[in-house]
């Protein structure tokens, strides 16, 4: 009996690179004292090879373990993005750690587990691969958002997130047994196969309705956004810029890849529950996003608003708009990465100096710092040259292309609003004075990543035809 | 909607049945009200306190570690019975898991979550 063949195994490598290395950090911290550094060097290692293992998988176009997983292309392409988030999120974190002395060796091998549920969503091909990857990163991130366990805050953050979390859960569930039952099979390739009988069953709506609402908690889309501000203000700072991006982008992908699925039957009312999600994200999320003194929480709506953005691009059901989503998760990513490093490189002991005021001046006492996050901020709101706008352009084509032109002027109106609370830290560091003349340290590790960044966010800002020829081969 | 109409009539056969039992019993059953029918039952002891005491956390820590484990076993079980079948690949399959919760407890003998002190 044949169970697997090499291509299975190649097509898993990262993933199981990303296990075994896992394993290898897990043991090293058991067995050595004060291994934390060493953990951080064998979890960067891993996510080197898993890397290589991605790229390497590129050009193939295959599928693994009797079509569970995805193999090359799609999978891989997301696969490297999550792979550098974990990268980046890991050099954010271990200054800030080592400060708050809370560097254990734990939150690297977290950080690994993480990506091997996010690169497992981005490589399924069937509800139950999907379902476990969306598991293995949720469960890590409800650890690491409690990982201060002695803050009340962070406690707190976890605790929401698990509980919310584990009831959207149910609903995916629930959602996959009926998709289950109206077709016989899990596996999105053969579903789609089936179109369009199954589509006139009403179970089978059902069914893709209750996954959408499993979805979009993990996007945090609006109404099944509560969540987010009260865990990413409660979570550690490099933890939120993980969850803030990789968690984001995961369930993204995985998003994409499931909905393009019933999205192929172009169904009118089907567009119109995605459009109204993302119109009400977009309005939501802006509209809190003015009221915040907060920035880490000011981030958080705008990770809602920005989840809206995206949604359009499912809405619309067109290459362009699948493209434009990938594209703009790759800016997103590197920009909400950058600004999350900043944060966490001016935050001081007990969740102080996260408030706009403290940031007055900083263009004179740190320019170098000031000017990157002004041009994160650029990025947030969608000003060219930075590839905020080219992601944003191309969602909003995709919704015109697919006549909904409505959505693409809404989401036009709503970013305007968001110039507001986006540049007013600008307004904050380059023309208030400074009222805090503390010493700012900049740790050479953070400050590295989040000059990494800024040069990605201008380089995809200005050649945007480095993502989008990779892509070609994708969609 | 056809196939599920055993399905209803067994729920309302039920419920129906759980109501008459409930009246009837209230009806034809003595009724002898006694303090000590109300109290909780402690094998015939008089109860001493309360039981809503505070428990060790260390008590919790036990008993998820016994879960994990415990569920290592119930996935050994399929395996085991159809282990001819499944022949090498599943032997292999097998140790591999093993290994893998293997590194799992190696890492909470030396954390020391078994250590009661």
């Amino acid at each position: 009996m044949e169970f697997f063949s090499p291509t299975d195994l190649l097509g898993s490598s990262p993933i199981l690179a990303l296990g075994l290395f896992s394993l290898i950090a897990l043991l090293v911290n058991a067995f050595l004292k004060n291994s934390a550094g060493m953990v951080f060097y064998v979890s960067a290692v891993g996510i080197f090879v898993a890397i290589g293992c991605s790229i390497y998988t590129f050009p193939m176009n295959a599928t693994a373990f009797s079509d569970m997983l995805l193999v090359g292309g799609y999978a891989s392409f997301f696969s490297v993005l999550f792979l550098v988030i974990a990268l980046f999120s890991m050099f954010i974190a271990k200054p800030y750690l080592e400060r708050e002395q809370y560097h254990y060796g734990e939150y690297y091998v977290l950080i690994l587990l993480a990506t091997i549920g996010m690169v497992m969503l981005a490589s399924s091909a069937d509800l139950i691969t999907a379902f476990l990857g969306i598991e293995m990163m949720s469960v890590s991130f409800y650890v690491l958002a409690g990982y201060f366990r002695g803050k009340l805050s962070s406690n707190e953050s976890a605790l929401k997130y698990f509980l919310l979390g584990a009831f959207a859960t149910g609903f995916l569930l629930y959602g996959i047994a009926l998709i289950y039952g109206t077709t016989g099979t899990t596996n999105l390739l053969r579903i789609v196969t089936m179109y369009p009988q199954p589509f006139n069953d009403p179970l089978h709506i059902i069914g893709w309705g209750l996954i959408l609402i499993g979805f979009g908690f993990k996007v945090a889309a609006v109404p099944f956004h509560m969540w987010v501000p009260d865990v990413y203000e409660g979570a550690p700072t490099p933890v939120t810029a993980f969850m803030s991006t990789g968690g984001k982008a995961a369930a993204f992908s995985v998003f994409l890849m499931t909905f393009s699925v019933p999205m192929s039957m172009r169904d009118e009312r089907l567009m119109t529950v995605l459009a109204v999600l993302a119109a009400a994200s977009m309005l939501l999320g802006n509209w809190f996003g003015l009221s915040q003194t907060n920035l880490k929480r000011m981030l958080a709506y705008s990770s809602i608003a920005h989840a809206g953005y995206m949604i359009i691009g499912i809405a619309s059901a067109t290459p362009m708009g699948q493209q434009g989503i990938a594209f703009y998760l790759v800016s997103y990513a590197l920009t909400n990465l950058g600004a999350f490093g900043i944060i966490a490189m001016m935050e001081k002991e007990n969740g102080g100096n996260l408030n706009y005021e403290d940031y007055a001046g900083l263009g004179k006492r740190k320019p170098a710092l000031a000017a990157l996050l002004a041009m994160f901020m650029f990025s947030l709101t969608g000003i060219p040259p930075f590839a905020g706008f080219i992601g944003k352009y191309y969602l909003f084509a995709s919704a015109v292309q697919s006549h909904m032109t409505w959505l693409a002027i809404f989401g036009v109106i709503t970013s305007l609003f968001s110039t507001y609370y986006y540049l007013r830290i600008i307004v904050y560091m380059y023309f208030k004075e400074a009222t805090n003349h503390e010493e700012i340290k900049l740790p050479g590790l953070t400050f590295a990543t989040v000059i990494l960044c800024g040069a990605g966010i201008v380089l995809f800002g200005i050649v945007p035809s480095l993502i989008f020829d990779l892509m070609k081969s994708i969609f | 909607m056809q196939s599920y109409i055993p399905i209803f009539l067994m729920i309302g056969v039920s419920a129906f049945l759980g109501i008459v039992f409930l009246v009837l019993q209230r009806f034809l059953g003595p009724h002898r009200p006694n303090p000590e029918k109300l109290s909780t039952y402690e094998s015939g002891m008089p109860p001493v306190k309360s039981a809503r005491e505070r428990f060790s956390v260390k008590y919790y820590m036990v008993a998820v570690l016994f879960i994990l484990f415990d569920i290592e076993v119930i996935f050994l079980y399929p395996w085991a019975v159809n282990f001819r079948a499944l022949g090498l690949f599943g032997y292999v399959e097998m140790i591999l898991f093993i290994l893998i919760l293997l590194v799992g407890y190696l890492y909470i003998l030396k954390k020391g979550a078994l250590q009661w002190d």
